[in-house]
This record gives structure tokens, C-alpha cells and sequence, in this order.
């Protein structure tokens, strides 16, 4: 089986699945249960600055969006940060942590934007004997109205001086936690590293509302006839969190900047996708909430499998590996042609690729007598909208004109040559082809 | 004296009262709320869905189903119940693995269909517990239309008549209206007492006066509804039953399946029924099964279902004769009968084996007896009385188009007009479409 051990930024973990800081990592009992499940790391549920804690709602704090079978696809929350004393929360995370030696324990942080405050947690913090701290910068709702979480995170400046501050104060590594809920992921990022950052992590929730009740017309979760927008998180997610992972692990400014990836990671799958992409390690939070900590064992199982199969034998060879592959849209090769092929012998001749090409694309499929669907080359533009739409797996998929063959549709013969929009004739900034 | 399943003769109360009832109780249950949010989810949405065209009333059935995924069953239920006025009733006894289940693209994906047949009985269910009529008539147009046969066939002619604005005076022969709905189809697919409030959730469009106890041929003629109406549908059904032809048939119990079937729909208490010890049924198709099944249910010890051809060429479809198997009824194929033995009733009966050379059927030398105390005959129904003076094509009523037979401003459908396959809803079809044509011709 291959070996899964983890060292991100000099915390060691025996694999790269981390509990991401919310509920399920809010208290001793939830955390040794983890480390028993096989969780490799969590991230303590993010702790508030002492004195009284805050206090949550006491109606519903989740939302949800559900798929099939009401499979749960997004969560949304209205969480705040714990809301247990600080005292007890900084017991409890020794007691476990001298317990679980092998196991990473990040300790998540959240106070008033100011260097006292942050200095007086860093050292309660050490004491601790946690492996090293994340700097909550990225909590949506509630702690944002107070000048904190993604209001620190929105703000690049900030992050780099609350960073430097943590660094200044502690020995501890530290990774700052981006928001989202921004324009341009890479800035955030950028100011980290200025700040002194040992890693990033990303993503935290994204402002959502995730449904409103047509009876009361209030925003749900609702609470006494009113809303407020949560944070979005789970399987629907995962698509943002990916590219804002990739697009840090891309950027001449942050390449190299360890990355802990977050959003959505569900399977073993997920995370080998963040992982390939850049992260050293994933952090999961709703995929527990939904199916408890056993999930884990699926993905220990599944990234092993996998990797045996490729042959490779430690993360290290996964982290960052599709990053070279992920590039501008105008340095893809025009000159690869593809069409769409439909497998008759899979094809259970629903016609939702007929549907979805006739009325919404380019009137690229034939139905013909008996139900049989047939791309037609000379009009298919290869937009793969069939095979998304086709519930069979596989039975639609997309094949490359080889070069040298007339592609039907341009009647232009497909070159070899990779030619990309930075030398099309139609790009009045081309370059010429060299 | 109590009797059990031992008991010899035929005899009621084989099985405790409670049992029977449990016997008869839906056989398949309605699905809940969730149940029906999950098989909802399972459709695809097909383009030209072949689930549609499979079916007899081409219900818009991938926009049913996602009116149900979507939280609107009373909106499903109006698209069903506008193609299909039997909607609930279809839900209930179409063979759904003949026809749109059949055709479902993930019965090929999977094996296992969208569950159609039960998610249109959810949504019609959740519209006729609300008691809404979702239909209104138009305009008085001051025809009137004479619908004989109160059967599915002429109750969708009737209400399609009546929405358009016609008045409908509509006869049937039986005490109660419905046809085989009330007197045929199995007591375990429309339980309690679902026939009768259909029609009376039907009925609530208005302009249809419905006179029972009225036979065409003894009570009623052809001509004088023709001189009192503007139009006449018939949709008398299969009133007749054909002979076995054998030597012995007259003796006692040995009964119509059809005739036992509606002694059996019409007792609200199944353990006063009595039923052989040994039961052997005659036939291959619906009725056979469904006598059959019954008998069983009732307690009957040995039933046994003989029917003269090959097992693929049985009308009763597989998921039938599965059901048959399954509740302990034995089919016996490539055998007829020869003779009924028996002093005064029936005690045994005499098969020969056959031969099916595909051209016809010949009886062979070997043959066999089976204990019977009870007999029933199941093979087939005839058009009978009341359709004199129109041309008759293969035993039934001649039509062209949409059910005109060849007397002016008389139409025919369902199980009496030539064409069509001896279903529920192939009757509802053709009545729907014989009021459209009849419509369509008053108003011309
Ligand atoms: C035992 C049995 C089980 C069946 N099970 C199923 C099943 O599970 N699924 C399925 O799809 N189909 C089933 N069928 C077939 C289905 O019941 C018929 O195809 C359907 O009822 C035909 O409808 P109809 O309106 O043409 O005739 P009917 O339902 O037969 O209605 C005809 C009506 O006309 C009346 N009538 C007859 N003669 C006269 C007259 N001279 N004057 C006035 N009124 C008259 C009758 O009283 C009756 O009410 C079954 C049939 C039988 C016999
Ligand atoms: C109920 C709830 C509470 C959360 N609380 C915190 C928190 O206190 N601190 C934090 O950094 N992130 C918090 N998060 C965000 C998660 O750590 C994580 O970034 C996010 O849920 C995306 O990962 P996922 O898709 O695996 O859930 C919370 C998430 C949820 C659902
Ligand atoms: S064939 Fe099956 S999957 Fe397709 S529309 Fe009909 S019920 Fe839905």
C-alpha cells in the first residue's frame, strides 16, 4: 500500500486528510474520535480572543442544497466561531495532542484585528503543544460584521500585517485561511507570503443564500421570519475551490507557497484533484458532517489504491503535478479537433444528447429511424455538451481527428503544428508563428 | 364448523376472515411521499420519450414525473388525467412491463424502469383525495350524444363529450356503472372501493346523466337512440363468454371465470366466498391468471392454470404469470381439455397433451386428469346482443378511423370494436378519441 504520510510544512501527518476547523473539530470528544477514525490532522474549530464567547443563533444554522436521491450537494451555515471558553477549548487541545503525537493538530484563530490581541492567543496557543496555527480570514457572516474574518480577508493589507504579527510572536508555522468572497484569489495570497506565511489555505465559505421559504418569503435557514447569507461549502463548491487553488499554485508571485486545499473534498478522488493541483495537504468539513468520520477510511483506501496503480509511492509525486497542465485560455491548441463519438451498443436511446444538441447547440445529432443517434462530423464543434448530458458513462465521448484527416465540418485539413489564438489570423494582437 | 384449505367441495372461510382481507389488500402499495420524490428522481427526462409513446393514451409521462420531483403532484395529476380520465384507475391495472415500463430507457439501462405505473397512481391519488375535478365544460351546444356501455371506453368517451359542452346520456345494462373496473379487474389492483369513486369523481364534470339497468337490445334499441340523440357511442364490451365444447361442461361448478370474478368484486366480504379445494382453471390470458390468483387467495389448496398453446404464447403477460407462480399457482401449458368427469359436480377433468405446428393446434394421445372440485373457464369473451344492424369484423364491431362503425353517427370502442388489445386503457383511448371525432363532426 502505498505510503501516505504527510509532511506539510514540517507537520507531520500520517495521511493528507485533515479535518477542516468547524464543528466537527469543535471539542476533545469529536477530535480523538477523528484521530481514531483515521483522520490524519484536524484543524481545531476557530477560537475567539478571551472573555466571554460569542453566542450562536438557537434556531436553524444549515441550509442545503440537495441533489438526487437528496444527496446533499452545498451546505450553507450561519456558524460562528466556537462558542465554548477559551480555557476549555486550550485544555482540551493539550489533552489531545499529548494523546495523539502522530496526529497534526492546527489550531484555527480568530481575534480583533489588533497585535495585543493576537499576541496574548499565540502564546496560550504554544502552550498547547499544537503542531501550528490558522489564521481564520475567511468566515462569511456573523464575525464579519465585527471587523473580522473575511473582512480581514477582503483586505490584502490586513492579511499581511496580521501575518507578520503572528510571526513576530510565534515560533509556530503558520497558514493563513483565504475567503473566497474576492475578486482575485492571487492577492490574498501574495500578501500572505509578504506577511511571512508558511502556507495557505483555501477556501473558506462563500456568501450564499441557499434557498428562500415561498411561504414566509424570508431567506432559510430562517429564523423568526428572517435571514442572513451563510457560507456555502460541500460537493457544489469544490469546482471554485479548485481553480482558486490552481490559480495560486500557478502565479510566478505564490508558486511554491504550500497549500492546504479546502472545498468540497467528498472522495479520495477530490483530494488527489486538489493535491495534483498544489495542495500538501486537504482539509474536509462537510463531507464528515454528512457521513461521519468513516469517511476517511475511503479515502485513505481509494488514494492508496490509486496510487499503487500509478506507481507512485509517496504524496510528494501527487502534490503540484497538474499544475504545468493548467494554463490561459489563449495557449490552447486550435489544431486539436475532436468529435463527438456516441457507442451504439451503450446507448440506451434516451435522446437527451439529441434534445440538448437541437435545440440548445449546434444541430450536430441525427435521430434517426428507431431511436439511433448519430453525430453528424460535419456540423459538431466538439462543444461536449452530449456527454455531459448523457447519463451513461462513456457512452458518449469525444474523439481527436487525427491530424492529416479533413475535419467535415471546416473542410480544412487538421495540422499538425499546435497553433493557439496568439497566432490565429483572427487575433489582431497575433504574433506570427515562428 | 370451521373450514380450512383441507376442507373437500367447495366451501367459504378456507383461510381466517383477517387473512383473506390481508389477501386482497393493494398489491402494490402506494407509494409516499418520499418513495415517490426517489423514483421521481430516477427519470431522465427523455427527449420523444419512449415511455410516451408506449403508452396506449400518450400521457406526457416525463413531464408527470418531474411535475412530481418538483413538489406539484396535483399539477402531474392534470397532465395525466388530460390525455388518460382513468388515469387512477390505469395506474392500478395497466400492465406497465408490457407497456411504458417496458419501453423506459432504464429498464434497458438497469433492468429496473422509473416506477411509472405507481407515480401516476401517486399523483392521481393526491388529486382525488383533495376531491378536485380539475376539468371544466365548455359551452352548452345543445347535442345530445347517447353512450352505451358505462365501461372505461364509454366513461372517456362520455366525459370528453361532456367537457366539450355536449349533453350525455350514458346507459349500461350492470346495477352500477364501470364496467370490468367494478365486475373484472382483480380486487388486489383497485382494493376497496376505488371504482366506484372514480366514476363518481368522473361524473362531477357534469352533463352526463347516467340511467343503469338499461340494455341495449332489451330495454333500448340502436334506432330509437339514433332518433333521440345527435350521435351514439357504443362501448358495450365482451358481454358474452365462449364454450369449452366439451363433454361435461354443464355439470355443477364449473363456472365462468368472468361470472366468479364479479360475484368476487362485488362482496365486500371475500370470506363468504366459496372456492374449491382443487381448483383448475381453463384459459391463458388476464382472466385466467386472475381467477387463479384469487382462488388462491381464498384459501384454495391446488390451483392450477391449463392452457392449451406454449407458455410464450399466453396473453396473460410474464410479470403475470410471475405473479401466479408466485402466490402458488401451478401453469400447466400445451393441454386441453378433453372432458369434465364428475357425478352431478365436477371431481376431475381429462386434458390431452398438443402440439403447436404453428399452423394449428393438434391433440395428441397422452393424456392426463386433474383432481378438480371447482372449474372455471377462461377463454375469452364475446361481443353479445344489441349491435344489430352494424357490419361485425373478426367477432367484433367493424370501425375505421376513430372508432366510425358503418352505420352514420353511431361510433364504437373498446373491447367491442375491432382493433385494439383488451386493455383498460386502450379503452379509455378509444372512447377519447371517438368524442373528439364525434365532436368534431356535430360541430363541422
Ligand atoms: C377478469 C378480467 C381482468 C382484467 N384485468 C385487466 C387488467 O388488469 N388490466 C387491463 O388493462 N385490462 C384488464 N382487463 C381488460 C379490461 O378490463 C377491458 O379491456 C376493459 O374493461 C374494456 O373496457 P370497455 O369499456 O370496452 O368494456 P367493459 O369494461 O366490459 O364495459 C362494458 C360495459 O358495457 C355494459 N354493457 C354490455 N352490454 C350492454 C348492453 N347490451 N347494453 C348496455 N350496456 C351493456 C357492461 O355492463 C359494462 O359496464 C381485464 C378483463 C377481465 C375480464
Ligand atoms: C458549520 C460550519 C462551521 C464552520 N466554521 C468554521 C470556523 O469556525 N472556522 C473556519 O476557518 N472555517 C469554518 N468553516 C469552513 C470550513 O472549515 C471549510 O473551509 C468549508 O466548509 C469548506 O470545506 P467543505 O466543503 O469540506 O465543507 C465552517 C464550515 C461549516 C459548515
Ligand atoms: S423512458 Fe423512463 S427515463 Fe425516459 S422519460 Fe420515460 S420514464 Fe423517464
Amino acid at each position: 500500500m502505498a505510503n501516505l504520510a504527510t509532511n506539510f510544512i514540517g507537520i507531520k501527518s500520517p495521511n493528507p486528510f485533515w479535518l477542516a476547523s468547524a464543528p466537527p473539530t469543535d471539542k476533545e470528544y469529536n477530535v480523538r474520535r477523528a484521530y481514531e477514525a483515521g483522520w490524519g490532522g484536524v484543524v481545531w474549530k476557530t477560537l475567539g480572543a478571551e472573555g466571554p464567547p460569542v453566542v450562536n443563533v438557537n434556531g436553524p444554522r444549515y441550509g442545503a442544497v440537495w441533489g438526487a436521491d437528496r444527496r446533499l450537494l452545498g451546505l450553507n451555515n450561519i456558524e460562528l466561531i466556537t462558542d465554548r471558553p477559551l480555557e476549555v477549548n486550550l485544555r482540551e487541545i493539550k489533552s489531545v495532542k499529548r494523546d495523539y503525537p502522530d496526529r497534526a493538530l492546527i489550531v484555527s484563530l480568530m481575534v480583533p484585528c489588533d497585535e495585543e490581541s493576537w499576541k496574548a492567543i499565540l502564546a496560550h496557543v504554544e502552550d498547547t503543544g499544537a503542531d501550528g496555527v490558522e489564521l481564520n480570514f475567511g468566515c462569511p457572516h456573523g464575525m464579519a460584521e465585527r471587523g473580522m474574518g473575511s473582512a480581514v480577508g477582503q483586505v490584502p493589507e490586513y492579511i499581511e500585517m496580521v501575518t507578520r504579527w503572528v510571526k513576530q510572536h510565534s515560533r509556530m508555522p503558520c497558514i493563513v485561511k483565504l475567503t473566497p468572497n474576492i475578486t482575485d484569489i492571487r492577492k490574498p495570497a501574495e500578501a500572505a507570503k509578504r506577511g511571512g506565511a508558511d502556507a495557505v489555505s483555501l477556501i473558506n465559505t462563500i456568501n450564499s443564500i441557499t434557498a428562500v421559504n415561498l411561504d414566509t418569503f424570508s431567506p432559510e435557514p430562517m429564523i423568526d421570519g428572517k435571514g442572513t447569507h451563510g457560507g456555502y461549502c460541500g460537493p457544489a463548491v469544490k469546482p471554485i475551490a479548485l481553480n482558486m487553488v490552481a490559480e495560486i499554485a500557478r502565479s510566478p508571485e505564490t508558486h511554491g507557497l504550500p497549500i492546504s486545499g479546502i472545498g468540497g473534498v467528498t472522495t479520495w478522488r477530490d483530494a488527489a484533484e486538489f493535491m495534483a493541483l498544489g495542495a500538501g495537504s486537504v482539509q474536509v468539513c462537510t463531507a464528515a458532517m454528512t457521513y461521519g468520520f468513516k469517511v476517511v477510511q475511503e479515502m485513505i483506501s481509494g488514494l492508496s489504491q490509486w496510487m499503487d496503480e500509478k506507481g507512485i509511492t509517496s504524496v510528494d509525486e501527487v502534490v503540484g503535478r497538474a499544475v504545468p497542465n493548467v494554463t490561459d485560455w489563449q495557449y490552447l491548441n486550435l489544431n486539436y479537433v475532436t468529435k463527438a463519438r456516441i457507442d451504439q451498443d451503450l446507448c440506451i436511446k434516451c435522446g437527451r444528447c439529441y434534445a440538448a444538441c437541437e435545440d440548445t447547440s449546434h444541430q450536430a445529432i441525427a435521430m434517426n429511424p428507431g431511436r439511433v443517434f448519430e453525430v453528424k462530423d460535419d456540423e459538431c464543434v466538439a462543444c461536449n455538451l452530449c456527454v455531459n448530458v448523457c447519463p451513461v458513462e462513456d457512452c458518449i465521448t469525444m474523439e481527436r481527428l487525427i491530424p492529416g484527416s479533413v475535419d467535415p465540418r471546416t473542410g480544412r485539413v487538421v495540422e499538425v503544428a499546435v497553433a493557439d489564438w496568439t497566432q490565429h489570423p483572427n487575433n489582431p494582437m497575433a504574433r506570427a508563428a515562428e | 364448523m370451521t373450514n380450512s384449505q383441507l376442507t373437500p367441495g367447495v366451501v367459504p372461510g378456507r383461510l381466517p376472515a383477517d387473512v383473506i382481507a390481508s389477501n386482497f389488500a393493494d398489491v402494490e402499495p402506494p407509494l409516499d411521499q418520499h418513495e415517490a420524490l426517489v423514483a421521481a428522481d430516477r427519470c431522465y427526462f427523455c427527449h420523444d420519450a419512449p415511455c410516451m409513446t408506449a403508452c396506449p393514451t400518450t400521457i406526457d409521462i416525463p413531464l408527470f414525473i418531474r411535475q412530481i420531483a418538483t413538489g406539484t403532484p396535483e399539477a402531474a395529476a392534470r397532465t395525466i388525467l388530460g390525455q388518460n380520465i382513468l388515469g387512477g384507475m390505469c395506474a392500478r391495472v395497466c400492465p406497465t412491463e408490457q407497456l411504458c415500463e417496458e419501453a423506459c430507457v432504464r429498464e434497458a439501462a438497469e433492468g429496473k424502469p422509473v416506477e411509472i405505473g405507481r407515480l401516476q397512481r401517486y399523483a392521481t391519488d393526491r388529486m382525488m383525495a383533495r376531491g378536485v375535478h380539475p376539468f371544466t365544460r365548455a359551452a352548452p351546444t345543445g347535442k345530445r350524444v347517447a353512450v352505451v356501455g358505462a365501461g372505461p371506453a364509454g366513461l372517456s368517451c362520455a366525459h370528453r363529450l361532456a367537457m366539450k359542452g355536449h349533453d350525455v346520456t350514458l346507459y349500461d345494462a350492470r346495477p352500477k356503472p364501470g364496467g370490468l373496473n367494478e365486475y373484472g379487474i382483480a380486487a388486489y389492483k383497485s382494493t376497496g372501493n376505488f371504482a366506484q369513486e372514480e366514476v363518481a369523481w368522473l361524473l362531477a364534470i357534469g352533463g352526463i346523466v347516467v340511467k343503469n339497468g338499461m340494455a341495449l337490445g332489451r330495454d333500448i334499441d340502436l334506432d330509437m337512440l339514433r332518433e333521440e340523440h345527435d350521435a351514439v357511442f357504443l362501448g358495450v364490451g365482451l358481454a358474452g363468454v365462449n364454450a369449452l365444447r366439451v363433454e361435461g361442461e354443464e355439470k355443477e361448478e364449473v363456472t365462468n371465470a368472468v361470472d366468479y370474478i364479479a360475484t368476487l368484486r362485488q362482496a365486500d366480504d371475500k370470506s363468504v366466498l366459496p372456492v374449491g379445494r382443487d381448483v383448475v382453471v381453463i384459459g391463458g390470458g388476464m382472466t385466467a391468471v386472475d381467477v387463479a390468483v384469487q382462488s388462491k387467495l381464498l384459501g384454495a389448496e391446488n390451483v392450477t392454470i391449463v392452457y392449451r398453446r406454449g407458455q410464450e404464447r399466453m396473453s396473460a403477460s410474464r410479470y403475470e404469470q410471475e405473479h401466479a407462480l408466485s402466490t402458488g399457482v401451478r401453469i400447466i401449458c400445451n393441454a386441453a381439455p378433453l372432458r369434465v368427469i364428475g357425478n352431478g359436480a365436477v371431481r376431475e377433468v381429462e386434458f390431452a397433451y398438443t402440439h403447436d405446428s404453428g399452423g394449428g393446434l393438434s391433440i395428441g394421445n397422452e393424456t392426463f386428469r386433474l383432481k378438480a372440485d371447482q372449474l372455471f373457464k377462461a377463454i375469452g369473451q364475446t361481443l353479445e346482443g344489441g349491435a344489430e344492424g352494424l357490419a361485425i369484423e373478426g367477432s367484433k364491431i367493424a370501425v375505421t378511423g376513430a372508432g366510425r362503425t358503418t352505420l352514420a353517427g353511431v361510433w364504437a370502442g373498446g373491447d367491442c370494436a375491432q382493433g385494439g388489445n383488451d386493455l383498460t386503457v386502450t379503452a379509455v383511448a378509444e372512447g377519447r378519441d371517438a368524442a373528439e371525432d364525434i365532436h368534431a363532426t356535430l360541430m363541422a
